[in-house]
């Protein structure tokens, strides 16, 4: 039995200012604002692996927060990560006038920027539902950072509220043991990003996402715990210490076999293939959303 | 022996370090052999770990040791107290030095008052702080290093690039030309060969040395006694064959009791070296006494402040519990590629980049750049067997540091901020990054971007499609 699917995108966001370079929620990829799929009516026929199928007045709803990176560089990254989770069962609200975590500006050390462009983000996530992330690091700057940089600060509780709400995509569909059925897929590898294995302290909720996808073999490589040396501003400031791990983190990928390497993280995959491309190097980078939305 | 540890006025980092970190990066980029042998080094390091962790539950024992440590830390003022008086008690004298400066002119004095010659030295981050042996050689006595890899530093005028494994980014063959060039003579090729000559060039320098200076990994404050771990056994000579034996402490290095000091001694060896023991542990409670057979005839005991006082109370409390393990070194992606002495100070790797502005003062050129150095992986927090959160504190000294550049990017960060909070001007400069993109990498790829992009493009190209071609 397949759970009833309610796709909801924010009703009346305009369509951007410029085809295809349009940024909010719905509407932008030129779908209705509001699409309901079976409501309430069996569709497909997934079954048997979903212990608790939702109905539409119970279906869990999300918020999407899409990450900068995501818009900068490829919006298609944040759009696979909503078809995912609505395929999943999930709604999913797309939050408009959204901007960035301000980790960029915390991690450099500049935290009153940070907090500015933060506080913002705090306004425009209110709500009581589930944050997701379609990156580790962007959730540890919310789950793990925001207590830190509003500690002491009028809006401190707000903060600390978002924190607990907010949750890495992978880390969502394991957590409500979700399967957003996949297209099948063949090798891959898997880059641990940092934040998602340390400062998350996640090694395991991408490769279960992973597991479900028909046809789909994750080849591990070698260090996959090392850092592939992208860093934020690091990449920038020490740009041949960077692309030396970035080499490093290349050669495993390619010497595990799969061709395509797969994370969680954009920053660290658009490093990783930038850095690839420059070398020479036969290696290709998907976000996992673009695997698991496929 | 000419000095190769040149002080900066007041100052932790080495002044012969020449350029810019980033240059200094490159040329140990440029290094064909380092990250080599570094990586090795810390692959092994890791290999071990793993052991440790298996056969003793060493991540269970991090946790106690992190609780030891902080609690430490907040009784500092009380335990450093109850130290000296323990100390004085069994016939050691302590003296509290505010700074390096102090500390060198008291060691100084005492080696002049009692007519030193030679000194021999064991390996110590407190002394190559405070640049002990600067200090001694500028006063006209012969310092000797008699660790092994310090003394393989010594000859080679070189820096430390590990706080344990001092010399861990040179090789054999380096090191048997090194003892050829010191003793002008015939030296075996192999491990062994080698360790037995510096031995027996050492053990005569052991019998001509008057004052023997070591470093301290704790002082257990219930008893006055300073525990000194090793592996080679030279610290047991330096601490009881010279007359007089000067020990240095950072004034942290301070535990309550035996259960705790038990508890860390067990911790430390797991950690630097993922093995369960050292060779030596060396517990020394004051000068010999009457019907000793050996030891020393003074015991001073050294404590240095050198700006830890000032840490106590501030966001960055926690870097005081460091037991100067070195994990962090080995597990940093960063220590790896470009070993220790880029970072141009005693202290290296994560908890250097840490410590040394921290010591030094946030606009120090010499060490503002320092936590910047780090893509923030977190290796080091994990690693780290008294629970520091080290990447967040190297986010947080970033937010201290003070240099040109940290302003340059303090106004590029105020106008990002003021343009990102807001959902319409976030939209409109993504929407001309967009365009730009587009226009610029019409086959997939931008290869050169402007401004501070081109940092980026410098060695890597940036996909303008996603995802990106192959
Ligand atoms: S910070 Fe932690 S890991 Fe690094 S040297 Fe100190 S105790 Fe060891």
């Amino acid at each position: 039995m397949r759970p009833g699917i309610l796709v909801h995108t924010m009703a009346g966001a305009p369509a951007g200012p410029t085809p295809g370079l349009a940024l909010d929620g719905g509407g932008s990829d030129g779908r209705a604002p509001t699409t309901a799929v079976g409501g309430g009516v069996e569709a497909g026929s997934g079954g048997g692996r979903h212990p608790a199928p939702l109905l539409d007045s119970t279906a869990m709803r999300v918020l999407l927060m899409r990450t900068c990176l995501s818009d900068a560089i490829a919006p298609k990254v944040w759009k696979a990560t909503r078809r995912a989770l609505e395929r999943a069962g999930v709604e999913v609200r797309v939050p408009r006038g959204q901007t960035c975590c301000g980790q960029p500006a915390w991690n450099s050390g500049h935290p009153g920027q940070a907090r500015a462009v933060a506080r913002h983000t705090i306004k425009v996530f209110a709500g009581t539902e589930e944050v997701v992330v379609p990156s580790g690091s962007c959730s540890a700057m919310v789950v793990h950072s925001y207590p830190d940089l509003f500690r002491g600060e009028p809006d401190e509780a707000d903060a600390r509220d978002l924190a607990a709400r907010t949750v890495e995509f992978t880390q969502f569909l394991a957590r409500h043991d979700l399967d957003p059925r996949a297209k099948p897929c063949g090798a891959v590898t898997v880059h641990d990003s940092c934040h998602m294995l340390r400062a998350l302290g996640d090694g395991t909720s991408a490769r279960a996402a992973l597991d479900r996808v028909p046809g789909l073999e994750v080849r591990e490589m070698a260090n996959t715990d090392q850092c592939c040396g992208f860093g934020g501003t690091f990449a920038l400031n020490y740009p041949e210490l960077s692309a030396r791990l970035g080499d490093q983190k290349a050669h495993d990928a390619v010497n595990s076999g799969a061709p395509e390497v797969v994370a969680c993280d954009l920053g660290c995959l658009m490093h990783i293939a930038g850095r690839a491309h420059r070398t020479g190097t036969a290696l290709r980078a998907r976000h996992i959303a673009e695997v698991l939305g496929s | 022996m000419s000095s190769r540890r040149r002080r900066a006025p007041g100052g932790v980092t080495y002044d012969d370090v020449t350029g810019t970190l980033r240059e200094r990066t490159l040329t140990a980029l440029r290094d064909p052999g380092l990250a080599a042998n570094l990586r090795s080094a810390g692959t092994a390091w890791a290999e071990q770990r793993e052991v440790m962790d298996r056969d003793y539950g060493f991540n269970e024992m991090r946790d106690r040791a992190r609780d030891i440590r902080r609690a430490n830390i907040r009784a500092l003022p009380a335990l450093l107290t109850q130290l000296q008086h323990r100390v004085r008690e069994n016939g050691g004298t302590v003296v509290r030095a505010a700074d390096a400066a102090e500390a060198c002119r008291y060691i100084v004095g005492l080696a002049r008052a009692r007519g030193v010659g030679m000194v021999a030295k064991s390996k110590s981050m407190a002394t190559e702080e405070i640049k002990l042996n600067d200090a001694l050689e500028d006063a006209g006595l012969e310092v000797v290093e008699t660790d092994l890899g310090e003394w393989i530093l010594q000859l080679a005028h070189e820096h430390p690039t590990h706080i344990i494994a001092p010399a861990i980014h040179l090789n054999k063959e380096e090191v048997a030309a090194l003892f050829r060039a010191e003793s002008n003579g015939d030296v075996p090729d192999d491990r062994e060969g080698l360790v037995a000559h510096a031995r027996m060039r050492l053990r005569e320098k052991f019998a001509q040395a008057e004052m023997g200076i070591s470093g301290v990994n704790l002082a257990v404050a219930a008893t006055g006694t300073v525990c000194i771990v090793e592996n080679e056994g030279n610290i047991r000579l330096v601490t009881s064959q010279p007359r007089i034996h000067v020990a240095v402490m950072g004034m942290e290095r301070v535990v309550a009791d035996w259960d705790e000091a038990a508890h860390i001694l067990q911790v430390l060896p797991m950690a630097a070296i993922g093995y369960d023991a050292a060779n030596y542990v060396n517990l020394i409670s004051g000068p010999r006494r009457e019907g000793e057979a050996d030891g020393p005839e003074e015991f001073h005991l050294v404590i240095v402040d050198g700006g830890r006082g000032a840490l106590r109370g501030s966001e960055f409390e926690e870097a005081l519990s460091c037991i100067r393990c070195g994990a962090c070194l080995y597990s940093c992606p960063m220590w790896r590629n470009v070993g220790g002495q880029t970072y141009g100070s005693p202290y290296s790797g994560p908890i250097g980049a840490v410590i040394t502005p921290l010591l030094e003062g946030p606009s120090s050129p010499g060490s503002r750049d320092l936590p910047f150095m780090s893509s923030v992986c977190g290796a080091c927090g994990d690693a780290c067997p008294v629970g520091i959160p080290l990447q967040d504190l190297l986010v947080k000294a970033r937010a201290r540091s003070r240099s040109p550049a940290t302003t340059k990017a303090g106004w590029a960060f105020r106008l990002w901020s003021l343009l990102w909070r807001r959902g319409l001007t976030y939209r409109l400069t993504i929407v001309g990054w967009r365009l730009g993109l587009r226009i610029r990498g019409r086959g997939g790829w931008v290869h050169r971007l402007p401004g501070p992009g081109r940092a980026w493009t410098s060695v890597r190209d940036l996909p303008s499609r996603w995802p990106p071609r192959r």
